[in-house]
Protein backbone atom coordinates (compact mmCIF):
# COMPACT_ATOMS: atom_id res chain seq x y z
CA UNK A 1 0.00 0.00 0.00
CA UNK A 2 3.07 2.60 -1.09
CA UNK A 3 0.52 5.35 -2.02
CA UNK A 4 2.82 7.77 -3.99
CA UNK A 5 4.90 7.72 -1.01
CA UNK A 6 7.25 10.50 -3.15
CA UNK A 7 4.69 13.13 -2.86
CA UNK A 8 3.14 11.98 0.59
CA UNK A 9 7.00 12.05 2.00
CA UNK A 10 7.58 15.93 0.51
CA UNK A 11 4.36 17.46 1.28
CA UNK A 12 5.19 20.93 2.68
CA UNK A 13 2.05 20.76 4.50
CA UNK A 14 3.77 18.23 6.57
CA UNK A 15 6.40 21.12 7.94
CA UNK A 16 3.80 23.51 8.87
CA UNK A 17 3.33 21.98 12.58
CA UNK A 18 7.37 22.63 12.91
CA UNK A 19 7.07 26.12 11.18
CA UNK A 20 4.53 27.46 13.88
CA UNK A 21 6.68 28.56 16.62
CA UNK A 22 8.87 31.05 14.55
CA UNK A 23 5.95 32.13 13.01
CA UNK A 24 4.09 32.91 16.18
CA UNK A 25 6.98 34.71 17.33
CA UNK A 26 7.06 36.54 14.32
CA UNK A 27 3.67 37.26 14.85
CA UNK A 28 3.49 38.22 18.41
CA UNK A 29 6.67 40.83 17.52
CA UNK A 30 4.55 42.32 14.64
CA UNK A 31 1.21 42.39 16.89
CA UNK A 32 2.59 42.83 20.37
CA UNK A 33 -0.79 41.08 21.43
CA UNK A 34 -0.49 37.45 21.69
CA UNK A 35 -4.42 36.95 20.59
CA UNK A 36 -3.54 38.58 17.49
CA UNK A 37 -1.04 36.80 16.95
CA UNK A 38 -2.39 33.79 17.00
CA UNK A 39 -5.40 35.22 14.40
CA UNK A 40 -2.52 36.07 12.30
CA UNK A 41 -0.67 32.53 12.40
CA UNK A 42 -3.92 31.07 12.17
CA UNK A 43 -5.03 32.72 9.15
CA UNK A 44 -1.27 32.26 7.65
CA UNK A 45 -1.94 28.50 8.21
CA UNK A 46 -5.13 28.41 6.58
CA UNK A 47 -3.57 30.12 3.68
CA UNK A 48 -0.77 28.19 3.54
CA UNK A 49 -2.85 24.89 3.67
CA UNK A 50 -5.38 26.13 0.53
CA UNK A 51 -2.43 27.75 -1.36
CA UNK A 52 0.08 24.87 -0.92
CA UNK A 53 0.55 24.52 -4.73
CA UNK A 54 2.14 28.18 -4.81
CA UNK A 55 4.79 26.74 -2.88
CA UNK A 56 8.36 25.86 -4.64
CA UNK A 57 9.99 23.48 -2.79
CA UNK A 58 12.95 24.34 -4.10
CA UNK A 59 12.84 27.82 -1.83
CA UNK A 60 12.61 27.99 1.84
CA UNK A 61 9.01 27.32 3.83
CA UNK A 62 9.96 29.30 6.53
CA UNK A 63 10.42 32.77 4.23
CA UNK A 64 7.44 31.74 2.31
CA UNK A 65 5.43 31.50 5.51
CA UNK A 66 6.53 34.65 6.54
CA UNK A 67 5.71 36.50 3.89
CA UNK A 68 1.72 35.28 3.96
CA UNK A 69 2.43 36.23 7.60
CA UNK A 70 3.80 40.05 6.95
CA UNK A 71 1.13 39.85 4.40
CA UNK A 72 -2.04 38.92 6.39
CA UNK A 73 -0.64 41.29 9.20
CA UNK A 74 -0.09 44.74 6.63
CA UNK A 75 -3.38 44.60 5.01
CA UNK A 76 -5.57 44.17 8.68
CA UNK A 77 -3.25 46.97 9.96
CA UNK A 78 -4.26 49.28 6.63
CA UNK A 79 -7.87 48.53 7.87
CA UNK A 80 -7.61 48.79 11.76
CA UNK A 81 -4.08 50.98 12.15
CA UNK A 82 -5.41 53.07 15.06
CA UNK A 83 -6.83 49.77 17.13
CA UNK A 84 -3.15 48.37 16.50
CA UNK A 85 -1.78 51.39 17.80
CA UNK A 86 -3.96 51.13 21.29
CA UNK A 87 -2.18 48.14 22.04
CA UNK A 88 0.93 49.40 23.15
CA UNK A 89 2.89 47.67 25.46
CA UNK A 90 0.15 44.32 25.95
CA UNK A 91 2.90 41.58 24.88
CA UNK A 92 5.60 43.56 27.55
CA UNK A 93 3.89 43.23 30.03
CA UNK A 94 2.69 39.44 29.32
CA UNK A 95 6.22 39.11 29.37
CA UNK A 96 7.18 40.30 33.09
CA UNK A 97 5.62 38.10 34.98
CA UNK A 98 8.29 37.13 37.83
CA UNK A 99 10.39 39.77 39.18
CA UNK A 100 13.46 38.37 39.50
CA UNK A 101 16.82 40.14 38.95
CA UNK A 102 18.07 43.97 37.94
CA UNK A 103 18.72 42.37 34.41
CA UNK A 104 14.90 41.33 34.01
CA UNK A 105 13.78 44.97 34.03
CA UNK A 106 16.72 45.82 31.46
CA UNK A 107 15.01 43.28 29.62
CA UNK A 108 11.42 44.41 29.77
CA UNK A 109 12.55 47.83 28.91
CA UNK A 110 14.05 46.52 26.02
CA UNK A 111 10.57 44.71 25.32
CA UNK A 112 8.74 47.84 25.64
CA UNK A 113 11.01 50.45 23.70
CA UNK A 114 11.16 47.51 21.08
CA UNK A 115 7.02 47.76 21.39
CA UNK A 116 6.97 51.54 20.46
CA UNK A 117 9.38 51.15 16.93
CA UNK A 118 6.73 51.15 14.21
CA UNK A 119 5.59 47.67 12.70
CA UNK A 120 7.75 48.62 9.58
CA UNK A 121 11.21 48.62 11.80
CA UNK A 122 9.92 45.89 14.24
CA UNK A 123 9.51 43.46 11.63
CA UNK A 124 13.26 44.12 9.99
CA UNK A 125 14.67 43.89 13.27
CA UNK A 126 13.25 40.54 13.81
CA UNK A 127 13.37 39.93 10.55
CA UNK A 128 17.56 40.57 10.27
CA UNK A 129 18.69 40.69 13.76
CA UNK A 130 16.94 37.76 15.39
CA UNK A 131 15.12 34.98 13.51
CA UNK A 132 18.81 34.73 11.13
CA UNK A 133 17.53 35.52 7.79
CA UNK A 134 19.64 37.47 5.19
CA UNK A 135 19.34 40.71 4.23
CA UNK A 136 18.40 39.23 0.52
CA UNK A 137 15.78 36.88 2.09
CA UNK A 138 14.18 39.81 4.01
CA UNK A 139 14.07 42.06 1.20
CA UNK A 140 11.96 39.20 -0.72
CA UNK A 141 9.76 38.48 1.56
CA UNK A 142 8.91 42.55 2.24
CA UNK A 143 8.93 43.05 -1.17
CA UNK A 144 11.81 45.75 -1.16
CA UNK A 145 15.67 46.18 -2.48
CA UNK A 146 18.02 44.89 -0.28
CA UNK A 147 19.87 48.28 0.22
CA UNK A 148 16.16 49.71 1.64
CA UNK A 149 16.57 46.36 4.37
CA UNK A 150 20.13 47.62 5.23
CA UNK A 151 19.31 51.45 6.01
CA UNK A 152 15.10 50.44 7.56
CA UNK A 153 17.32 48.10 9.59
CA UNK A 154 19.95 50.71 10.62
CA UNK A 155 17.69 53.38 11.12
CA UNK A 156 15.43 51.00 13.30
CA UNK A 157 18.46 49.80 15.56
CA UNK A 158 19.23 53.87 15.89
CA UNK A 159 15.55 54.05 16.94
CA UNK A 160 16.02 51.86 19.65
CA UNK A 161 19.37 52.87 20.96
CA UNK A 162 16.97 56.10 20.99
CA UNK A 163 14.42 55.34 22.91
CA UNK A 164 16.78 52.99 25.34
CA UNK A 165 18.93 55.88 25.54
CA UNK A 166 22.00 54.02 24.47
CA UNK A 167 23.42 57.20 22.04
CA UNK A 168 25.89 58.41 25.05
CA UNK A 169 27.32 54.83 25.32
CA UNK A 170 25.16 53.95 28.31
CA UNK A 171 25.55 50.46 28.74
CA UNK A 172 22.50 49.38 29.24
CA UNK A 173 22.37 46.25 29.48
CA UNK A 174 25.52 45.02 31.52
CA UNK A 175 24.47 42.03 33.47
CA UNK A 176 22.05 41.01 31.79
CA UNK A 177 23.36 37.70 29.83
CA UNK A 178 23.27 34.63 31.00
CA UNK A 179 20.63 35.28 33.92
CA UNK A 180 17.97 36.60 32.17
CA UNK A 181 17.74 34.58 29.44
CA UNK A 182 17.76 32.31 31.70
CA UNK A 183 14.93 34.41 33.87
CA UNK A 184 13.00 34.59 30.34
CA UNK A 185 13.02 31.38 28.76
CA UNK A 186 12.10 29.80 32.18
CA UNK A 187 8.73 31.98 32.46
CA UNK A 188 8.14 31.56 28.81
CA UNK A 189 8.34 27.54 29.45
CA UNK A 190 6.03 28.06 32.07
CA UNK A 191 3.99 29.41 29.48
CA UNK A 192 2.84 32.14 31.88
CA UNK B 1 37.62 61.21 -0.82
CA UNK B 2 34.73 63.74 -0.75
CA UNK B 3 32.45 61.48 0.54
CA UNK B 4 34.98 59.86 3.12
CA UNK B 5 35.38 63.33 4.70
CA UNK B 6 32.19 63.38 5.07
CA UNK B 7 31.58 60.20 7.52
CA UNK B 8 34.64 61.35 9.60
CA UNK B 9 32.09 61.46 12.50
CA UNK B 10 30.55 58.34 11.72
CA UNK B 11 34.21 57.23 11.93
CA UNK B 12 34.93 57.98 15.45
CA UNK B 13 31.68 56.47 16.54
CA UNK B 14 31.94 52.97 14.54
CA UNK B 15 33.42 51.21 17.94
CA UNK B 16 30.53 52.27 19.96
CA UNK B 17 27.70 51.90 17.47
CA UNK B 18 29.33 48.57 16.80
CA UNK B 19 28.81 47.90 20.52
CA UNK B 20 25.14 49.47 20.55
CA UNK B 21 24.59 46.97 17.76
CA UNK B 22 25.42 44.17 19.05
CA UNK B 23 23.77 44.68 22.11
CA UNK B 24 20.25 45.42 20.01
CA UNK B 25 21.04 42.53 18.41
CA UNK B 26 21.73 40.16 21.45
CA UNK B 27 18.57 41.92 23.10
CA UNK B 28 16.51 40.79 20.15
CA UNK B 29 17.56 37.51 19.89
CA UNK B 30 16.66 37.32 23.36
CA UNK B 31 12.75 38.48 23.18
CA UNK B 32 12.55 36.24 19.81
CA UNK B 33 13.61 32.95 21.11
CA UNK B 34 11.69 34.03 24.47
CA UNK B 35 8.57 33.95 22.35
CA UNK B 36 9.91 30.92 20.24
CA UNK B 37 9.73 28.76 23.48
CA UNK B 38 6.22 29.31 24.81
CA UNK B 39 4.02 26.67 24.95
CA UNK B 40 1.92 26.81 21.78
CA UNK B 41 -1.87 27.07 22.32
CA UNK B 42 -3.65 23.78 21.27
CA UNK B 43 -6.02 25.34 18.19
CA UNK B 44 -3.31 25.33 15.85
CA UNK B 45 -2.27 21.62 16.76
CA UNK B 46 -6.00 21.16 16.56
CA UNK B 47 -6.22 23.41 13.32
CA UNK B 48 -3.76 21.07 11.50
CA UNK B 49 -5.24 18.16 12.26
CA UNK B 50 -8.50 19.46 10.94
CA UNK B 51 -7.20 20.24 7.84
CA UNK B 52 -5.75 16.66 7.46
CA UNK B 53 -8.76 14.97 8.31
CA UNK B 54 -10.67 17.08 5.41
CA UNK B 55 -8.02 16.66 3.37
CA UNK B 56 -7.62 12.64 3.70
CA UNK B 57 -11.47 12.43 3.77
CA UNK B 58 -11.27 14.17 0.56
CA UNK B 59 -8.70 12.14 -1.20
CA UNK B 60 -9.75 8.34 0.06
CA UNK B 61 -13.98 8.89 -1.38
CA UNK B 62 -15.11 9.72 2.24
CA UNK B 63 -16.95 6.45 1.98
Amino acid sequence: MSTAPGLAASDPRDRLAGAIPKLRAFAISLARDSAKADDLVQDTILKAWSNIEKFDPATNLDAWLFTILRNTFYSSLRKIRREVQDSDGVHAAALSVKPAHDGRLAMQEFQRAFDKLSPEHREVLILVGASGFSCEEAADMMGVAIGTVKSRASRARKRLAELLHLEDGEDMFSGTDGATQAVVLRTAAAGF
Amino acid sequence: MGIGMMKKDKNEDAPKRQAIREQIDENLKRVYSATLNEELPDRFRELLAQLKGKEDAGRGGAA
